[in-house]
């Protein structure tokens, strides 16, 4: 019980009598990688932005670590260890590779440094800098961006697109790193690439994986457990295998 | 330790090309004024100059950098001119030297207007985009019409600044205006290049996706909001020593727009651009100011809307991006310069830190382009009928 | 009274002009800040019917065609090629329109304020008090003009599409929508008012100058705020409620010095307790 590091309780959603997400129960253990699947629309994403705080759950609670997070703001529940990707890449285009990571590492306190540091330019604002920079480096190692390093955002191949956004927020140093599509648009050789990433980043990082895909052999390759969601509700939870071999899975996807 | 300081980012001659260019335009002038060369005008010419480098500077942290809009620029620049002058004025009557007496207003007159900023910013930063705009433009006139009537600032006379203002015997004022320019392209270009400028990039590029990676957006908002309100204060403040009397007319809604003129033509997120364009402008309105006199000085407005007007365009209208690629003067001087180029200088990591292009959102221009073929299906289906 | 009824007029220019800010606002998601300026061209159509002679009825007319036509000129030329790009872009592109109106109108017809005369209605009396006509007249034809655009949008193909357009626009247009044709007849309907409200400006301030038509824009834009932006009973009730507060402040001598201040007070306050205006509807973002 206590290795758990995500509990949703009853979790839910309604935009204006549309029940978007309902009783959502989620229980992900430590170091666990964990797949949330279902057709389009079924309400993947909204879970992705209630537990980020974009969206306010109109029922229910969720806890990371045993503390409650329901209710704080975006930033706040990165600061307390949820990291996540978006479906549409939202990294920032006009800027170099390093740099979007660097953004990343922004709250990490080995690298504070106030306003007024840097506008003035004390020694703190250098050490700061190189020691992010260095970091940010070691991040792009792991994804194989250390090359791309210099180039803009938006120059990138689309798979390395999802890579570096994948790296910006593991800068972000989660417990919990939540991933939307990762392997989306990638070709079967980089979805490859990306499986191995993900595991390593996950035993180098200590990390629990939450991820939503849409490719099977994916999610089958890497989670260990996973849960289905049907119009907003919980089709089935368990065992990666079982799971996708329920006939109301099959149902759900091919219809009757 | 000073080795590792002289090969930072901040010791590139690209990046400090315009504390250079600054200096030395300032040596060039006080050499000339020492000569008896630089007539009285000029020198007058060269405080605007200042002054208007400062409010574009700053402004284009707000509107380059953050890409949030402010139409009140010119109001903080009131709450300076008029606060710090009169502080100035009471301290003449203790304090002898009229530098102390700027110095020390200069200082007060900013921080009024960056408290105004915070003000201001408070309420309005928390809503999401035109909403800025309106509400500093309505900041800008209450500004003004407090001051019109508060019986301390003279009311609809203007405040009379003639205790404080540098006449020929004192010092020529344009050295302390640019070496205040010197102050503010150090203050302003550190935040930019540091990790907190990033931060504040990152916003204008994807607000949702900085809230994500933790950045408190909120904070950074106000923050560069009451930086930049500083800086109009001290233009101020520099304003109120320079002309008699301040008047609250000076600071209509169409300085904020001609501020505003400025950062755009300079390239919104381009510091030297600004200093560039505040110069030209400024220049070109001086030179105006004789020749067009009566309606036509409405020539220069039209001229400003017309800047306003095709710079946007050219920019950011996706049915002029091929053109934009091949006339932005970007483009032109990488071709010009692309020939002696190592390949493996292309992209340096100091590439992005200056010039950012405005941004256009992908998925909208997307949208645009299915509408443009919606329709011209929708057309081929009637013609077939 | 007599107080109430100015304001209440005034109140109705206001809400004329913010009904077009609030509609563009609504429907291509942008801030006509030339939209003013639209008023003065309107007014300045007036004049030039009235110059030649013609009677107030066709000036009126062609004021109203001519802001149409203006509208739909600035829609084409400056906006519609900005659509998709960021809101700042088109902001300050709009901002160079209201110059461009500014200016030209000042190349054309000079800085110095023209006197106008529409005819003196003289005035009734009402409720104990004497009411001058053209208040009266500001009212009435301002609610009949509100309460036919009211059903418009309600009754008509055209209006619904455009709340569809407002609501989703890329779902509109998946519905066969045509949205730029919608996006052009609302830029078109907000001018035409736009003209209704340059007449009866005309009618309580006769003198117009090229600058004529910012005040009041900015006015009514702070109206459509108010009332929440993109909510059409809003922009009516904002106008309304601003207009009775100008003259009311006017009319206290303590205050009338600082009647600017208390209006653009009035929006931050307002922005500070309730971001979305009075009656406003709360927009999600898409993540």
């Amino acid at each position: 019980m206590s290795d758990v590091v995500l509990r949703t309780e009853d979790l839910g959603i309604t935009f204006g009598g549309l029940k978007a997400v309902q009783s959502v129960n989620l229980e992900i253990r430590k170091k666990q990688l964990y797949g949330l699947v279902g057709p389009n629309g079924a309400g993947k994403t909204t879970v992705f932005n209630l537990l980020t705080g974009v969206y306010q759950p109109t029922t229910g609670t969720f806890y990371l670590d045993g503390e409650e997070l329901k209710g704080k703001t975006q930033e706040a529940i990165n600061h307390k260890g949820i990291a996540r990707t978006f479906q549409n890449i939202r990294l920032y285009n006009n800027m170099s590779v390093i740099r979007n990571v660097m953004v990343g590492l922004h709250n990490q306190p080995e690298f504070r440094c106030n306003p007024f540091t840097s506008i003035l330019r004390l020694p703190g604002h250098y050490k700061a800098e190189e020691a992010m920079r260095a970091r940010a480096k070691e991040i792009l190692r792991i994804f194989g961006l250390e090359e791309e390093r210099n180039n803009l955002a938006c120059n990138l191949p689309y798979g390395k697109q999802r890579k570096l956004e994948i790296a910006r927020a593991l800068a972000t140093n989660p417990k919990l790193l939540l991933l939307d599509e990762p392997a989306a648009g990638m070709n079967p050789h980089e979805t490859e690439d990306l499986m191995h990433i993900v595991r390593r980043i996950r035993d180098e990082f200590d990390l629990t994986i939450l991820l939503i895909e849409h490719d099977m052999k994916f999610v089958s390759g890497l989670c260990d457990e996973i849960t289905v969601l049907n119009f907003g509700t919980v089709l089935t939870q368990g065992e990666t295998s079982e799971a996708l071999n329920n006939p109301e899975v099959i149902k759900a996807y091919l219809g009757e | 330790m000073v080795k590792k300081l002289l090969k930072s980012d901040d010791f590139k001659l690209k990046n400090c090309i315009n504390y250079l260019a600054v200096t030395v335009a300032l040596v060039v002038c006080i050499f000339m004024k020492s000569q008896g060369k630089l007539p009285n005008s000029y020198a007058n010419l060269l405080v605007q100059i200042g002054y208007s480098i400062i409010l574009a500077v700053s402004l284009n942290l707000v509107v380059g950098f953050l890409g949030e809009l402010s139409l009140g620029h010119a109001g903080f620049m009131c709450v300076g001119a008029y606060m710090g002058t009169f502080i100035s004025i009471q301290l003449s009557e203790v304090i002898d030297s009229k530098i102390v007496c700027l110095l020390i207003s200069m200082l007060c007159g900013g921080l009024m207007a960056a408290f105004f900023g915070f003000l201001v910013g408070l309420p309005a930063l928390r809503l999401k985009g035109d909403y800025l705009a309106i509400v500093t433009l309505a900041f800008g006139e209450i500004v003004r019409n407090i001051f019109k009537n508060l019986p301390w600032f003279g009311k609809a006379m203007g405040l009379t600044t003639s205790a404080v203002r540098f006449t020929k015997k004192d010092i020529p004022l344009f050295i302390i205006v640019f070496i205040m320019v010197l102050v503010t392209l150090f203050l302003v270009q550190n935040l930019v290049r540091s990790k907190h400028g990033r931060a504040i990039t990152a916003i204008r590029d994807n607000e949702i996706a900085a809230k994500a990676m933790g950045i408190n957006v909120t904070f950074y908002k106000l923050f560069v909001f009451v930086f930049a309100a500083f800086f109009a204060g001290v233009a101020g403040v520099f304003y109120g020593h320079y002309t008699t009397p301040v008047m609250y007319t000076f600071f209509s809604y169409n300085y904020s727009i001609e501020i505003l003129v400025m950062v755009v033509l300079g390239g919104m997120g381009s510091i030297n651009g600004s200093i560039i364009a505040a110069t030209l402008i400024t220049v070109i309105n001086f030179k105006l100011q004789d020749a067009l006199s009566g309606d036509l000085a409405a020539l220069k407005y039209l001229i400003y809307a017309l800047i306003l007007i095709g710079i946007v365009l050219f920019n950011n209208a996706p049915k002029f991006r091929p053109y934009k690629e091949r006339f932005a003067p970007k483009a032109l001087i990488k071709k010009l310069t692309e020939k002696n180029r190592k390949p493996s200088d292309i992209m340096s990591d100091e590439a992005d830190w200056n010039k950012i292009p405005t941004k256009i959102k992908m998925d909208e221009v997307l949208t645009v382009d299915v509408q443009d073929k919606l329709s011209a299906a929708q057309k081929a289906a009637k013609e077939e009928e | 009274m007599n107080i109430l009824f100015n304001g209440l007029s005034l109140g109705a220019i206001y809400a004329l002009i913010a009904l077009g800010y609030t509609m563009v606002y609504g429907i291509a998601k942008m801030l006509n800040f030339a939209h003013g300026d639209v008023i003065m061209v309107g007014a300045y159509a007036l004049l030039v019917t009235l110059n030649l002679q013609g009677h107030i009825a066709l000036g009126v007319v062609v004021s109203v065609v001519v802001c149409t036509v203006a509208g739909i000129v600035i829609e084409k030329l400056a906006y519609k090629p900005l659509r998709g790009a960021s809101p700042l872009a088109v902001l300050i592109t709009a901002i160079g329109v209201s110059y461009l109106l500014q200016s030209v109108s000042q190349l054309i017809f000079g800085a110095a304020p023209q006197p106008i005369t529409i005819g003196n209605f003289g005035t009734v009396n009402l409720f104990g008090a004497e009411i001058s006509t053209s208040t009266i007249l500001t009212l009435v034809v301002g609610s009949v003009i509100m309460a036919c655009l009211t059903v418009f949008i309600k009754k008509t193909r055209t209006g619904r599409a455009m709340v569809a357009v407002s609501e989703d626009r890329g779902a509109a247009l998946l519905m066969g929508i045509n949205v730029n044709r919608i996006i052009m007849i609302t830029f078109a309907i907000g001018s035409a008012l736009a003209a209704c409200a340059s007449v009866f400006y005309l009618m309580q301030i006769p003198s117009l100058e090229p600058t004529l038509g910012s005040m009041p824009g900015i006015k009514a834009f702070t109206a459509a705020v108010i009332g929440g932006i993109g909510s059409i009973p809003g922009a009516m009730l904002g106008g309304v409620l601003l207009g009775v507060i100008e003259k009311v402040c006017l009319s206290i001598p303590a205050l009338s010095p600082y009647t600017t201040a208390v209006e653009f007070g009035l929006l931050i306050v307002i922005l500070l307790v309730r971001p979305i205006g009075l009656l406003g509807k709360k927009r999600r973002e898409k993540v």
